[in-house]
Protein backbone atom coordinates (compact mmCIF):
# COMPACT_ATOMS: atom_id res chain seq x y z
CA UNK A 1 0.00 0.00 0.00
CA UNK A 2 1.18 3.62 -0.78
CA UNK A 3 2.64 4.81 2.48
CA UNK A 4 1.43 8.42 1.22
CA UNK A 5 -2.02 7.14 1.39
CA UNK A 6 -1.86 5.46 4.71
CA UNK A 7 -0.14 8.18 6.20
CA UNK A 8 -3.24 10.24 4.92
CA UNK A 9 -6.02 7.78 5.97
CA UNK A 10 -4.30 7.69 9.70
CA UNK A 11 -5.13 11.44 10.35
CA UNK A 12 -8.51 11.25 8.75
CA UNK A 13 -9.33 7.73 10.32
CA UNK A 14 -8.55 9.66 13.73
CA UNK A 15 -10.59 12.85 13.18
CA UNK A 16 -13.50 10.93 11.99
CA UNK A 17 -13.34 8.18 15.03
CA UNK A 18 -13.31 10.79 17.76
CA UNK A 19 -15.98 12.94 16.02
CA UNK A 20 -18.02 9.63 15.84
CA UNK A 21 -17.66 9.06 19.55
CA UNK A 22 -17.95 12.86 20.46
CA UNK A 23 -21.47 13.17 18.79
CA UNK A 24 -23.08 10.03 20.33
CA UNK A 25 -22.64 12.90 23.38
CA UNK A 26 -24.55 15.61 21.03
CA UNK A 27 -27.54 16.54 23.86
CA UNK A 28 -25.95 14.31 26.89
CA UNK A 29 -23.04 17.39 27.78
CA UNK A 30 -22.73 17.76 31.68
CA UNK A 31 -24.08 21.36 30.91
CA UNK A 32 -25.62 22.93 27.93
CA UNK A 33 -22.51 25.37 27.29
CA UNK A 34 -20.98 22.34 27.35
CA UNK A 35 -22.86 20.30 25.03
CA UNK A 36 -22.70 23.22 22.47
CA UNK A 37 -18.35 23.21 23.10
CA UNK A 38 -18.43 18.94 22.66
CA UNK A 39 -20.41 19.06 19.45
CA UNK A 40 -18.24 22.27 18.05
CA UNK A 41 -15.12 19.84 18.59
CA UNK A 42 -16.87 17.57 16.92
CA UNK A 43 -17.64 19.06 13.85
CA UNK A 44 -14.36 20.98 13.94
CA UNK A 45 -13.37 17.50 13.51
CA UNK A 46 -15.12 16.04 10.75
CA UNK A 47 -14.06 18.83 9.24
CA UNK A 48 -10.39 17.92 8.90
CA UNK A 49 -11.56 14.30 8.12
CA UNK A 50 -13.28 15.48 5.03
CA UNK A 51 -9.79 17.26 3.62
CA UNK A 52 -7.90 14.32 4.92
CA UNK A 53 -10.44 11.65 3.45
CA UNK A 54 -10.75 13.65 0.20
CA UNK A 55 -6.78 13.91 -0.37
CA UNK A 56 -6.57 11.13 0.84
CA UNK A 57 -8.93 9.12 -2.22
CA UNK A 58 -7.03 11.63 -4.83
CA UNK A 59 -3.37 9.78 -3.93
CA UNK A 60 -4.94 6.43 -4.10
CA UNK A 61 -6.22 6.95 -7.76
CA UNK A 62 -8.93 4.78 -7.43
CA UNK A 63 -11.97 6.52 -7.52
CA UNK A 64 -12.72 6.66 -3.60
CA UNK A 65 -13.66 9.80 -2.45
CA UNK A 66 -14.48 10.79 1.13
CA UNK A 67 -17.65 8.94 1.51
CA UNK A 68 -16.48 5.70 0.33
CA UNK A 69 -13.59 5.89 2.26
CA UNK A 70 -15.51 6.50 5.85
CA UNK A 71 -18.92 4.27 5.37
CA UNK A 72 -17.57 1.43 2.59
CA UNK A 73 -14.30 0.33 4.26
CA UNK A 74 -14.32 -2.41 7.25
CA UNK A 75 -12.55 -2.35 10.32
CA UNK A 76 -8.93 -3.56 9.26
CA UNK A 77 -8.91 -0.99 6.67
CA UNK A 78 -9.34 1.99 9.48
CA UNK A 79 -5.95 3.17 10.51
CA UNK A 80 -7.15 5.37 13.68
CA UNK A 81 -5.26 5.38 16.87
CA UNK A 82 -6.30 2.93 19.11
CA UNK A 83 -7.10 6.07 21.94
CA UNK A 84 -9.64 7.80 19.93
CA UNK A 85 -11.45 4.52 19.66
CA UNK A 86 -11.94 3.83 23.26
CA UNK A 87 -15.46 4.19 24.74
CA UNK A 88 -17.12 7.76 26.20
CA UNK A 89 -17.55 6.44 29.43
CA UNK A 90 -17.77 9.18 32.00
CA UNK A 91 -17.07 12.96 31.42
CA UNK A 92 -13.49 12.04 32.78
CA UNK A 93 -12.80 9.85 30.07
CA UNK A 94 -13.67 12.23 27.65
CA UNK A 95 -12.11 14.95 28.36
CA UNK A 96 -8.77 13.03 29.18
CA UNK A 97 -9.02 11.06 25.90
CA UNK A 98 -9.81 14.48 24.40
CA UNK A 99 -6.82 15.96 26.27
CA UNK A 100 -4.45 13.46 25.21
CA UNK A 101 -5.58 13.64 21.61
CA UNK A 102 -5.48 17.47 21.39
CA UNK A 103 -1.97 18.11 22.61
CA UNK A 104 -0.67 14.84 20.64
CA UNK A 105 -2.56 16.46 17.35
CA UNK A 106 -1.33 19.78 18.24
CA UNK A 107 1.96 19.58 17.98
CA UNK A 108 1.68 17.26 14.97
CA UNK A 109 -0.24 20.08 13.07
CA UNK A 110 1.94 22.46 14.25
CA UNK A 111 5.00 20.33 12.79
CA UNK A 112 2.86 19.20 9.18
CA UNK A 113 2.68 23.18 8.91
CA UNK A 114 6.10 22.38 7.27
CA UNK A 115 5.33 19.36 5.32
CA UNK A 116 7.15 19.05 1.89
CA UNK A 117 3.89 18.09 1.00
CA UNK A 118 1.48 21.19 0.07
CA UNK A 119 -1.60 19.89 0.22
CA UNK A 120 -0.90 18.26 3.97
CA UNK A 121 0.59 21.67 4.96
CA UNK A 122 -2.65 23.66 3.94
CA UNK A 123 -4.71 21.08 6.03
CA UNK A 124 -2.78 21.72 8.15
CA UNK A 125 -2.68 25.36 8.27
CA UNK A 126 -6.34 25.21 8.17
CA UNK A 127 -6.63 22.76 11.21
CA UNK A 128 -4.09 24.70 13.58
CA UNK A 129 -6.68 27.10 14.46
CA UNK A 130 -9.19 24.84 15.72
CA UNK A 131 -6.90 22.34 17.27
CA UNK A 132 -5.15 25.19 19.06
CA UNK A 133 -8.76 26.20 20.95
CA UNK A 134 -8.91 22.30 21.28
CA UNK A 135 -6.12 22.20 23.07
CA UNK A 136 -6.87 24.97 25.48
CA UNK A 137 -10.18 23.93 26.27
CA UNK A 138 -9.61 20.49 27.17
CA UNK A 139 -6.52 21.58 29.03
CA UNK A 140 -8.41 23.41 31.16
CA UNK A 141 -11.37 21.43 31.64
CA UNK A 142 -8.10 18.70 32.89
CA UNK A 143 -6.95 21.35 35.55
CA UNK A 144 -10.67 22.35 36.43
CA UNK A 145 -11.57 18.63 36.80
CA UNK A 146 -8.19 17.04 38.73
CA UNK A 147 -7.67 20.20 40.70
CA UNK A 148 -11.70 20.39 41.63
CA UNK A 149 -13.39 18.12 44.09
CA UNK A 150 -12.36 15.25 45.73
CA UNK A 151 -14.26 12.74 43.87
CA UNK A 152 -13.41 14.37 40.48
CA UNK A 153 -9.90 14.43 41.17
CA UNK A 154 -10.49 10.56 41.79
CA UNK A 155 -12.21 10.35 38.56
CA UNK A 156 -10.03 11.91 36.36
CA UNK A 157 -7.01 10.07 37.68
CA UNK A 158 -8.51 7.18 37.00
CA UNK A 159 -9.01 8.00 33.66
CA UNK A 160 -5.40 9.13 33.40
CA UNK A 161 -4.11 6.00 34.69
CA UNK A 162 -6.83 3.80 32.20
CA UNK A 163 -5.96 5.80 28.97
CA UNK A 164 -1.90 6.19 29.41
CA UNK A 165 -1.93 3.07 28.03
CA UNK A 166 -2.95 4.29 24.52
CA UNK A 167 -0.76 7.12 24.44
CA UNK A 168 2.87 5.19 22.78
CA UNK A 169 0.85 4.63 19.89
CA UNK A 170 0.92 8.24 18.61
CA UNK A 171 5.03 7.58 18.42
CA UNK A 172 5.21 4.25 16.73
CA UNK A 173 7.67 4.46 14.08
CA UNK A 174 6.76 1.80 11.36
CA UNK A 175 7.55 1.67 7.92
CA UNK A 176 4.75 4.46 6.92
CA UNK A 177 6.13 6.66 8.84
CA UNK A 178 9.82 6.23 8.22
CA UNK A 179 8.84 6.44 4.49
CA UNK A 180 7.08 9.84 5.60
CA UNK A 181 10.14 11.15 7.40
CA UNK A 182 12.54 10.60 4.61
CA UNK A 183 10.54 12.53 2.22
CA UNK A 184 9.99 15.43 4.68
CA UNK A 185 6.10 15.08 4.64
CA UNK A 186 6.14 14.18 8.42
CA UNK A 187 8.03 15.53 11.63
CA UNK A 188 10.19 12.88 13.63
CA UNK A 189 8.10 10.98 15.92
CA UNK A 190 10.80 11.59 18.61
CA UNK A 191 10.60 15.65 18.64
CA UNK A 192 6.59 15.16 19.19
CA UNK A 193 6.83 12.54 21.69
CA UNK A 194 9.14 14.97 23.78
CA UNK A 195 6.50 18.31 23.22
CA UNK A 196 3.90 15.50 23.76
CA UNK A 197 5.19 14.91 27.30
CA UNK A 198 6.45 18.14 28.42
CA UNK A 199 3.29 19.59 28.03
CA UNK A 200 1.25 17.04 29.06
CA UNK A 201 3.57 16.91 32.66
CA UNK A 202 3.15 20.73 32.93
CA UNK A 203 -0.84 20.23 32.70
CA UNK A 204 -1.17 17.45 35.22
CA UNK A 205 1.07 19.40 37.67
CA UNK A 206 -1.07 21.99 37.72
CA UNK A 207 -4.45 19.85 37.74
CA UNK A 208 -2.83 17.97 40.97
CA UNK A 209 -2.70 14.89 38.61
CA UNK A 210 -0.15 12.06 39.06
CA UNK A 211 1.76 11.59 35.58
CA UNK A 212 1.96 7.75 35.03
CA UNK A 213 5.22 6.32 33.86
CA UNK A 214 6.31 7.47 29.93
CA UNK A 215 7.85 4.08 29.75
CA UNK A 216 5.04 1.76 30.58
CA UNK A 217 3.63 -0.60 28.28
CA UNK A 218 1.87 1.11 25.42
CA UNK A 219 -1.02 -0.70 23.42
CA UNK A 220 -0.46 -0.18 19.60
CA UNK A 221 -1.86 -1.79 16.78
CA UNK A 222 -4.52 1.05 15.45
CA UNK A 223 -2.46 2.68 12.98
CA UNK A 224 -1.56 -1.16 10.99
CA UNK A 225 -5.80 -2.09 11.10
CA UNK A 226 -5.66 -3.98 14.32
CA UNK A 227 -8.07 -3.16 16.59
CA UNK A 228 -10.28 -3.65 19.71
CA UNK A 229 -13.54 -5.03 19.70
CA UNK A 230 -15.32 -2.09 20.31
CA UNK A 231 -14.41 -0.34 16.74
CA UNK A 232 -16.86 -3.14 14.77
CA UNK A 233 -19.58 -1.81 16.73
CA UNK A 234 -18.94 1.99 16.35
CA UNK A 235 -18.99 1.27 12.31
CA UNK A 236 -21.83 -0.67 12.02
CA UNK A 237 -23.67 2.35 13.41
CA UNK A 238 -22.02 4.84 11.63
CA UNK A 239 -22.21 3.25 8.25
CA UNK A 240 -25.67 1.33 8.64
CA UNK A 241 -27.30 3.43 5.89
CA UNK A 242 -24.55 2.91 3.41
CA UNK A 243 -24.04 -0.14 3.50
CA UNK A 244 -27.86 -0.99 3.52
CA UNK A 245 -28.40 1.57 0.29
CA UNK A 246 -25.19 1.73 -1.38
CA UNK A 247 -24.31 4.76 -3.94
CA UNK A 248 -27.28 6.42 -2.49
CA UNK A 249 -26.76 10.36 -2.74
CA UNK A 250 -27.39 12.62 0.34
CA UNK B 1 -24.56 29.04 47.38
CA UNK B 2 -26.25 27.69 44.67
CA UNK B 3 -25.57 24.90 42.92
CA UNK B 4 -26.55 26.30 39.63
CA UNK B 5 -24.03 28.28 38.00
CA UNK B 6 -24.69 31.75 38.00
CA UNK B 7 -25.91 33.89 34.44
CA UNK B 8 -23.17 35.70 32.89
CA UNK B 9 -24.31 38.41 30.03
CA UNK B 10 -22.58 38.44 26.87
CA UNK B 11 -21.44 41.59 24.60
CA UNK B 12 -20.04 41.02 21.18
CA UNK B 13 -18.52 43.70 18.99
CA UNK B 14 -18.62 41.67 15.55
CA UNK B 15 -15.51 42.00 12.95
CA UNK B 16 -16.94 44.93 11.45
CA UNK B 17 -19.31 46.36 14.53
CA UNK B 18 -18.56 49.77 16.04
CA UNK B 19 -19.57 48.84 19.51
CA UNK B 20 -20.34 45.47 21.76
CA UNK B 21 -23.59 44.91 21.05
CA UNK B 22 -25.96 42.41 24.27
CA UNK B 23 -26.66 39.31 22.48
CA UNK B 24 -27.83 37.05 25.20
CA UNK B 25 -26.83 35.20 28.39
CA UNK B 26 -25.43 32.05 29.46
CA UNK B 27 -24.59 30.06 32.95
CA UNK B 28 -20.89 29.53 33.47
CA UNK B 29 -18.33 28.59 36.54
CA UNK B 30 -16.62 31.49 36.19
CA UNK B 31 -15.72 34.43 33.66
CA UNK B 32 -13.01 32.35 31.93
CA UNK B 33 -15.43 30.01 31.07
CA UNK B 34 -18.23 32.62 30.12
CA UNK B 35 -15.30 33.62 27.16
CA UNK B 36 -15.25 30.30 26.35
CA UNK B 37 -18.98 29.30 26.33
CA UNK B 38 -19.61 32.85 24.62
CA UNK B 39 -17.89 31.86 21.75
CA UNK B 40 -19.04 28.54 21.37
CA UNK B 41 -23.05 29.67 21.86
CA UNK B 42 -22.96 32.99 20.36
CA UNK B 43 -19.57 33.63 17.84
CA UNK B 44 -19.27 30.15 15.71
CA UNK B 45 -15.87 31.43 15.79
CA UNK B 46 -15.89 34.47 13.60
CA UNK B 47 -12.56 36.14 13.84
CA UNK B 48 -11.56 39.74 14.55
CA UNK B 49 -14.59 39.84 17.54
CA UNK B 50 -14.12 41.18 20.82
CA UNK B 51 -16.17 39.05 23.64
CA UNK B 52 -17.13 40.95 26.65
CA UNK B 53 -19.04 38.95 29.52
CA UNK B 54 -20.37 40.96 32.85
CA UNK B 55 -22.36 38.61 35.62
CA UNK B 56 -25.98 39.72 35.28
CA UNK B 57 -26.01 40.55 39.19
CA UNK B 58 -23.07 43.08 38.54
CA UNK B 59 -25.59 45.16 36.28
CA UNK B 60 -28.37 47.55 37.10
CA UNK B 61 -31.26 48.27 35.40
CA UNK B 62 -33.31 51.34 35.49
CA UNK B 63 -36.78 50.39 36.30
CA UNK B 64 -40.05 50.42 33.93
CA UNK B 65 -41.67 52.14 36.50
CA UNK B 66 -39.52 55.00 36.72
CA UNK B 67 -39.72 55.46 32.84
CA UNK B 68 -41.44 58.72 32.93
CA UNK B 69 -39.13 60.27 35.26
CA UNK B 70 -36.73 59.40 33.78
CA UNK B 71 -36.99 59.91 29.71
CA UNK B 72 -40.01 62.05 29.24
CA UNK B 73 -38.97 65.77 30.28
CA UNK B 74 -36.82 66.20 27.56
CA UNK B 75 -38.81 64.68 24.78
CA UNK B 76 -41.22 67.81 24.77
CA UNK B 77 -38.24 69.88 24.75
CA UNK B 78 -37.02 70.08 21.51
CA UNK B 79 -34.35 72.57 21.90
CA UNK B 80 -32.62 70.23 24.51
CA UNK B 81 -32.01 67.83 21.21
CA UNK B 82 -29.52 68.77 19.20
CA UNK B 83 -31.14 67.73 15.75
CA UNK B 84 -30.47 71.67 14.25
CA UNK B 85 -27.08 71.40 13.02
CA UNK B 86 -25.67 70.22 9.57
CA UNK B 87 -23.52 67.27 10.52
CA UNK B 88 -20.36 66.94 8.11
CA UNK B 89 -20.54 63.51 5.87
CA UNK B 90 -17.21 62.37 7.27
CA UNK B 91 -19.13 61.48 10.83
CA UNK B 92 -22.43 59.72 9.82
CA UNK B 93 -21.99 57.18 12.05
CA UNK B 94 -21.89 59.32 15.10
Amino acid sequence: MDARFDYLLRQGDNALILSQQLSQLCGKGPALEEDMALTNVALDLLGQTRMWLTYAGEVEGAGRDEDRLAYLRDVRAFRNCLLVEQPNGDYAQVMVRQFFFDTWHYFLMRALLASSDRRIAEIAEKSIKEVTYHLRRSGDLVVRLGDGTEASHARMQAAVDALWTYTGEFFVYDEVERAMLAQGVAPAPDALRAAFLQHVGEVFEEATLRMPDPEAYMQRGGKQGRHGERLGYLLAEMQFLQRAYPGAEW
Amino acid sequence: MSKEWPLWEVFIRSQHGLAHKHVGSLHAPDAGMAVNNARDVYTRRNEGVSIWVVKAADIVASSPADKDALFEPSNSKVYRHPTFFPMPEEVKNL
